[in-house]
């Protein structure tokens, strides 16, 4: 496949692999598009959002906190029957639970990013372990979820990655994995003794956590694995749970169960798993991480979330290939995704999310986020709540999903706001323009910015143009 | 929906004008048939949803979320509605509302995902097409100038496809008529955003004189707000909805996706999470249903889901991912009659892999009972282009 020049490899290495152009970003790619990429992978932690944030542990216990005394201030029995294995439920008003700051926080550093492969590349795997708000009592996590789990391992090995995920209390809250109990342990036989038990109900086995890590982080329902292996897996992770409040410096952190953990060896996609306990479900995880469809899977949704919704499949192949030989090291993947010629190709035909495109248009006019309404609530509108995914499968990919009719009405509705109260500097709007896009602005494009009757006018041609839109 | 786009609309409302009902043309879409699908997403509990109060196995199964006998909406002596259905009961009263109390897509596989791809696609094949059956119906409908619509921000695969489908969600409303001109200049040579463009810059224009006045982000976002304000926007969302059907050129075959279905812990029984979404649900159609006024009697609305979920309660208070569920039909000028479909029972013998209710009609038989009896599509349509390969595949009969 034929590269494109290195003018339009520049614009696209900056729009298509990174989060669009700061001014100048173009420019300093232009030497070498591949190796500006190239140095952005790390092989030790990607950028942390800016600011104190407190942890996962801190986030929860404050909500908890939090939670009681406004129950308690309403001269209602305080939450105290419950022992904290959940977190609370959202407070109304304020910013419950931390989201926005915890947003604003990750917007800010997307926004202002020199380095916006490797923050996309966050994204990318934020999005594939999905952690989500939508679920209202989530949310003090998808955020700490994001700094703790995925951003110090994207470009380690992904099952280190998987393993990270699977064991941080975002997750195990998020798909109900902390209250699972295997129906014959220890627990379940005897729940009134546990200081854990759940309001003293009957305790079980819950299967949701162990479903999606077969299908949405691993394998794949392709790989053909059967109802039964779903509830195996879910026997075998019984006791990877989260501390409550009660329990002293455990609350809030991951923690093993060993009363909670179902006795005895479990059989997955055809392989026996003696029972060591909690390293059980990390055995058969390792399995899951290794397995060939995996790699497959996640070759074709990089595929698609790097370069087209309908890849090649030498794209696929590639990056199957890279992330086999490398036994998953995720750096030697994005290595792959940067060398593959197919990725290169000089029509744009990915449609930017809501999060993509509001943060390019603060990067091309080089400003931060002004405050947290002023994205959160676009972004609502557009069809994408902060840290608000709509399953566990994550925000979708497709062009034929963002693109609707409703969606780009609220893109101009917000572009003409937005141009309204950024004026982008001096800059005149088509050095803005060419800056944003270099080779890869047309024609058309740019003599609709020139003959724009307004400076915000201008600027919303061009955050608006099928050039913008696209990358 | 005409093809042109309406700047002069979007104009006046720019200067502050209202143009609510401001001509005659208000009733134009009289008498067109009209047909509404709310997709509940994440797999609704259809025991809940309709307790089947009469089979004898629904109580042990249940334990603490069974629907207790006295405060069940009671269709029967064997099905009752969950107590936040109260409009929805109403119309069952008037022999407006049927249920269909054990329906599922083919082949489920208990994954959200491919189920809801299948029950949107309309083929059995996984990710076998990329366009919705409601869009196929739109081209079977052609020649019968009909319109299609999605309330939500993003376009839903039920009516993707080869017809350019509307789709609305409430928001603020943009000022300019310059940007769309240039921009539909723009967008010339990009068929994708040129034709959803044209489309979102019509139903702009639309809303206007539908009184469709919502504002602000979205359904999720308002019913984190609390119950009631979540059911006033709800039934806001609804007379909406109603709106745009009532417009000139306004749609007939509405999508409607509402969220938050997937109850695996803590679901409750009368109230609860799951008892929320029936309330937010059951608002939504009694604003629709109060909005259409006399076209009612044309319209018929169907409730559907992926999957129903197990018959027992698990461990942690909720219910995992099943088989059949309960999916809710309604209509003006519904026949009358008991359930649609069958009812398999609870019993140990009859239970889908021992966990999940059994299925007794395939979705794609209502959805075609309703496409043929309410719309008049003939059956090579049915079979060939709207659900591809399923001449064996019976309509359901007796609904309208």
């Amino acid at each position: 496949m034929a590269l494109p020049d290195n003018d339009t490899m520049a614009a696209i290495a900056v729009t298509r692999f990174g989060l669009g152009a700061r001014p100048g970003e173009i420019d300093a790619a232009k030497g070498d598009p591949r190796g500006w990429l190239k140095s952005q992978i790390t092989a030790g932690p990607a950028d942390q959002p800016p600011g104190d944030l407190p942890d996962s542990a801190h986030r929860v216990v404050a909500n908890h906190d939090a939670m009681a005394e406004r129950m308690a201030s309403r001269s209602r029995p305080a939450a105290s029957t419950s022992p904290g294995l959940a977190p609370s439920p959202m407070m109304a008003g304020g910013d419950a639970g931390g989201l926005q700051e915890e947003f604003m926080a990750r917007a800010q550093l997307a926004a202002g990013a020199s380095a916006s492969f490797r923050e996309r590349w966050v994204m990318f795997w934020a999005n594939h372990f999905t952690v989500s708000a939508a679920k209202g009592e989530m949310r003090p996590l998808p955020g700490p979820f994001e700094r703790e789990a995925i951003r110090p391992r994207v470009f380690g090995r992904f099952e280190n990655l998987a393993l990270a995920s699977s064991r941080h209390p975002g997750m195990l809250f998020y798909l109900d994995q902390a209250q699972s109990v295997g129906p014959d342990s220890l627990m379940a036989r005897s729940p009134a003794k546990d200081a854990v038990s759940i309001d003293g109900a009957k305790m079980g086995l819950n299967e949701n956590f162990a479903r999606e890590l077969l299908e949405l982080h691993t394998v794949g329902i392709a790989a053909g694995y059967r109802q039964a292996d779903v509830t195996e897996l879910a026997r075998a992770l019984t006791g990877w749970s989260v501390g409550g409040v009660q329990e002293g410096g455990q609350a809030g952190r991951y923690m093993f169960r060993p009363t909670a953990h179902e006795p005895g060896e479990r059989a997955v996609m055809g392989k026996r798993y003696r029972d060591t306990g909690e390293t059980q479900a990390v055995s058969i995880m390792v399995d899951l991480a290794g397995h060939p469809a995996t790699a497959r899977r996640i070759a074709r949704k990089l595929a698609i979330h790097f370069v087209s919704d309908d890849p090649s499949p030498v794209l696929i192949g590639e990056l199957e290939k890279a992330f086999t030989a490398s036994n998953g090291d995720l750096g030697q993947v994005a290595g792959a995704l940067i060398d593959a010629d197919e990725a290169w190709a000089p029509q744009a035909v990915k449609f930017k999310t809501p999060y993509e495109f509001i943060i390019s248009a603060h990067r091309a006019l080089g400003v931060a986020p002004a405050n947290a309404g002023a994205i959160i609530q676009p972004l609502a509108g557009m069809g994408q709540s902060a840290f608000a995914a709509p399953s566990p499968k994550g925000w979708p990919e497709e062009a034929a999903n963002w693109a609707s009719p409703d969606g780009l009405i609220k893109r101009l509705n917000w572009a003409e706001d937005f141009a309204q109260q950024v004026s982008g500097g001096s800059r005149e709007p088509i050095r803005i323009a060419q800056e944003t896009l270099g080779a890869r602005l047309g024609p058309a494009t740019g003599a609709a910015i020139l003959a724009a009757e307004s400076r915000p006018e201008a600027l919303a041609i061009l955050l608006m143009s099928p050039e913008f839109q696209r990358r | 929906m005409t093809r042109s786009i309406d700047l002069t609309r979007r104009g006046a409302l720019a200067a502050g004008i209202s143009l609510a009902f401001f001509g005659g043309g208000a009733y134009a879409a009289a008498g067109d048939k009209k047909l509404v699908v709310f997709i509940q997403r994440g797999g609704a509990d259809g025991l809940s949803v309709s307790p089947p109060i009469g089979d004898r196995n629904y109580r042990p199964l249940r334990g603490e979320i069974a629907i207790p006998d006295d405060q069940a909406l009671k269709l029967d002596g064997d099905f009752a509605l969950h107590p936040k259905l109260t409009s929805i009961y109403a119309l069952a009263q008037k022999g407006q509302a049927r249920i269909a109390p054990a329906v599922a897509i083919p082949n489920n596989q208990r994954s959200h995902f491919e189920a809801q791809d299948v029950l949107e696609s309309g083929v059995t094949q996984v990710y076998g097409s990329t366009s919705g059956w409601l869009n196929r119906t739109l081209t079977a409908m052609s020649g019968r100038k009909f319109e299609g619509m999605s309330i939500g921000n993003q376009a839903p695969l039920i009516l993707r496809g080869p017809v350019q489908a509307a789709s609305w969600s409430p928001g603020p409303v943009s000022r300019g008529e310059r940007l769309p001109m240039i921009l539909t200049d723009l967008y010339h040579n990009d068929a994708v955003l040129s034709r959803a463009f044209a489309s979102g810059l019509e139903t702009e224009a639309m809303a206007m004189t539908a009184g469709a006045t919502m504002q602000s982000g979205g359904a999720r976002q308002v019913a984190a707000q609390g119950p009631a304000a979540g059911n006033a926007q709800a039934r806001q969302l609804g007379t909406s909805v109603a709106g745009f059907m009532m417009q000139p050129g306004g749609p007939q075959l509405v999508a409607v996706s509402i969220d938050g279905w997937d109850t695996h812990a803590n679901q409750g029984g009368v109230d609860g999470t799951l008892a929320g979404r029936l309330a937010y649900l059951d608002s939504v159609v009694d604003g629709l249903q109060k909005g259409l006024g006399a076209e009612w009697n044309n319209t018929i609305a169907l409730v559907v889901t992926e999957f129903g979920r197990t018959s027992r309660i698990n461990g942690t208070r909720g219910t995992d991912h099943g088989n059949a569920s309960t999916a809710i039909v309604m209509g003006g000028t519904l026949k009358p009659g008991g359930i649609i479909g069958d009812w398999p029972t609870l019993a140990d013998g009859k239970l889908n892999q021992g966990r999940d209710l059994a299925s007794t009609l395939d979705v794609r038989g209502l959805f075609k009972g309703a496409l043929s009896q309410h719309l008049g599509l003939d059956k090579r349509q049915l079979d060939t282009v709207v659900f591809p390969d399923s001449a064996a595949i019976a309509p359901a009969t007796g609904i309208a």
